[in-house]
């Protein structure tokens, strides 16, 4: 591989980089909060509300049901709203976030949904609000799923992120279709794919390992 | 009479001294679900410093009624009063300090898995708003009382049935509640570990002073701990009174059927050859308890009535100090004067006697 390539690659690689974090961070920070909503507001939740509970499922369903490469085009102008352009890595980080919450928001509910819920009824019954319920019960006994869930998420993103490739956000997948399907450099895509390889199992790693250290269960 | 019905009717304002002594007091509470009445008219005092045991089948009624206490449940109509003031018309907002005067043990023990088990202990503190050092100090204090110190840097998922009703026991007295409310506290426990539970309660009752209302299906759990016994079936309390009154003299159906396992009961071998009529021998049942039971019995029976008799079965168990006793007891049949001179000096004697029937040949 020649230099020029290796330099192309190690660039690749922190644009997939930023792409997964920034995103990966976002849908977080976004998900959790809307996993907690739809926990919250179902029936028997600590603040049920069936009519938000059904206008916030519809919502996330809508965004998930749409491809994401249709999503990448369709959010153009909201992008450039936020980022002031709709090309780069940063214009990326726009549709894959939007793309990542509702994605992750599911996953989080499912972890919070399965927090038993006598430990809610014994925090109420201490004289627990609402708040108390969240910060001391759902959130702390849900965390390894959520942990291991927002894991889950970060390999989709990656996964994700190959195709924003397509509104010239660079990162591994533009260039592996780029060099090493286009103009046949076989090296470029070995090296693609080993590193994809590498950065996943890494990320599976670290969030196992994670998950471990906080499962008490 | 006529000045009782008056005073019941006329002065709704009476002021009873006794009355203020109650730390809950529920009147007529009433809840449904669907079509099935959870609570039909329930009317209950609870005196500060004793332990009410509230018992009943599953489906009776009984963890509604005890969620009715906290607010965790609304009743339909009716009234529930906590230390004087009524909770009834409370929102969720203000229910929540009036909680904290209230600790919980739960079946299940519901301890959080991703605290440590001080941290557990402290969380009522923790809801109180109190800093940290105060916290800590009241854990350690608490778990000390429960014998688990060692244990307070462990997470709960570490620790047997036993060990974890003990914490949450811990964690239900952390924010020194006024009362305390055992939600079938030792029913997912093993007969040794409950008793050492309910020994634990006890001990706080009788140590801090502190009010215990406690519910389960179990008798065992009554005989055990509690002072007063109320027994609730479909939704009604159907009896109440001391613990020793209602096991020597239980008045309802479902009294005596939860009784059953933990009282004697005549053998089923004699049972299935009772007849009604003549027989070579009669079988009696002789239900003594208190005086009654502490006095010399048999042999002033055997004195003052001659003539044979036998014990086939029975015990006498101490409940609440008091001697309660169930004696079935065989007597010839031939003589009826004999038999009716039998019966007439027990019932003289404070015992409660029945003719269960009589058997063709000597058991």
């Amino acid at each position: 591989m020649s230099p020029i390539l290796f330099e192309l690659l190690l660039r690749s690689i922190w644009e997939t980089v930023l792409m997964t974090g920034a995103s990966g961070i976002i849908s977080l920070v976004f998900g959790l909060p809307l996993g907690l909503a739809l926990v919250a507001t179902d029936r028997g939740g600590i603040a049920e509300s069936l009519w938000l509970n059904r206008i916030l499922g519809a919502i996330i369903n809508g965004f998930r049901s749409v491809p994401f490469i249709i999503l990448l085009v369709a959010l153009i102008p909201v992008t450039r709203l936020i980022v002031g352009t709709s090309i780069g890595t940063w214009a990326a980080i726009v549709p894959l976030s939007i793309a990542a919450t509702p994605y992750y928001a599911r996953i989080a509910e499912v972890s919070l949904r399965e927090v038993d819920h006598g430990l809610i009824e014994a925090a109420r019954a201490m004289g627990g609000n609402r708040w108390t319920i969240i910060r001391e019960v759902l959130v702390p006994e849900a965390l390894p799923g959520i942990v291991a869930g927002f894991t889950v998420t970060l390999v989709t993103l990656v996964g994700a992120s190959a195709m924003a490739g397509a509104i010239g956000a660079g990162g591994l997948g533009d260039l592996a279709i780029r060099y090493g399907y286009q103009r046949f450099e076989t090296s470029v895509m070995v090296a693609v794919v080993i590193v994809l390889i590498v950065l996943v199992c890494g990320i599976q790693w670290i969030g196992d390992r994670l998950v471990a250290r906080l499962d008490h269960r | 009479m006529n000045q009782h019905v008056t005073a019941e009717i006329g002065d709704p304002v009476v002021i009873d001294p006794t009355r203020s002594q109650d730390v809950v007091r529920l009147v007529d509470l009433k809840r449904r679900f669907g079509a099935t009445a959870a609570l039909d008219g329930v009317s209950l005092n609870v005196k500060k410093g004793e332990i009410l045991g509230i018992i009943g089948r599953s489906g009776a009624g009984k963890s509604t009624l005890i969620r009715c206490l906290n607010g965790l449940e609304r009743p339909d109509s009716g009234e529930v009063f906590i230390e004087g003031s009524e909770i009834g018309r409370l929102g969720e907002r203000e229910l929540q300090p009036l909680r904290r005067r209230i600790g919980m043990v739960f079946q299940h023990f519901n301890l959080l898995s991703a605290k440590t088990v001080e941290e557990n202990v402290a969380l009522p503190l923790k809801i109180e708003g109190r800093p940290r050092a105060e916290r800590m100090t009241r854990a350690a204090e608490l778990l000390q009382l429960v014998g688990l110190s060692e244990k307070a840097k462990a997470y709960p998922a570490s620790l047997s049935g036993g060990q974890k009703q003990r914490v949450g026991i811990a964690r239900a007295l952390a924010a020194r509640p006024a009362l305390l409310l055992s939600d079938e506290a030792t029913s997912a426990l093993d007969p040794e570990t409950t008793r050492s539970i309910l020994a634990l309660l006890k001990d706080i009752n009788s140590r801090l002073g502190l009010t215990i209302l406690l519910i389960t299906h179990e008798m065992e759990v009554i005989r055990s701990i509690a002072d007063r016994v109320a027994v609730i079936d479909a939704g009604r309390i159907v009896e109440e009174g001391a613990v020793w009154q209602v096991f020597a003299n239980p008045k309802s159906e479902i009294t005596r059927s939860l009784l059953g396992g933990i009282r004697p009961q005549l053998p089923p071998e004699i049972a299935s050859r009772l007849a009604k009529g003549e027989g070579a021998e009669t079988i009696l049942r002789i239900d003594v308890a208190g005086e009654a039971a502490r006095g010399p019995l048999f042999s002033e029976l055997s004195a003052n009535v001659p003539g044979p008799f036998r014990l086939v079965h029975g015990g006498i168990d101490h409940v609440q100090q008091q001697p309660v006793g169930t004696l079935f007891v065989a007597v010839p049949g031939a003589d009826a004067a004999h038999l009716a001179a039998v019966i007439a000096f027990l019932k003289d004697r404070g015992a409660r006697v029945e003719v269960l029937g009589h058997v063709a040949d000597p058991v």
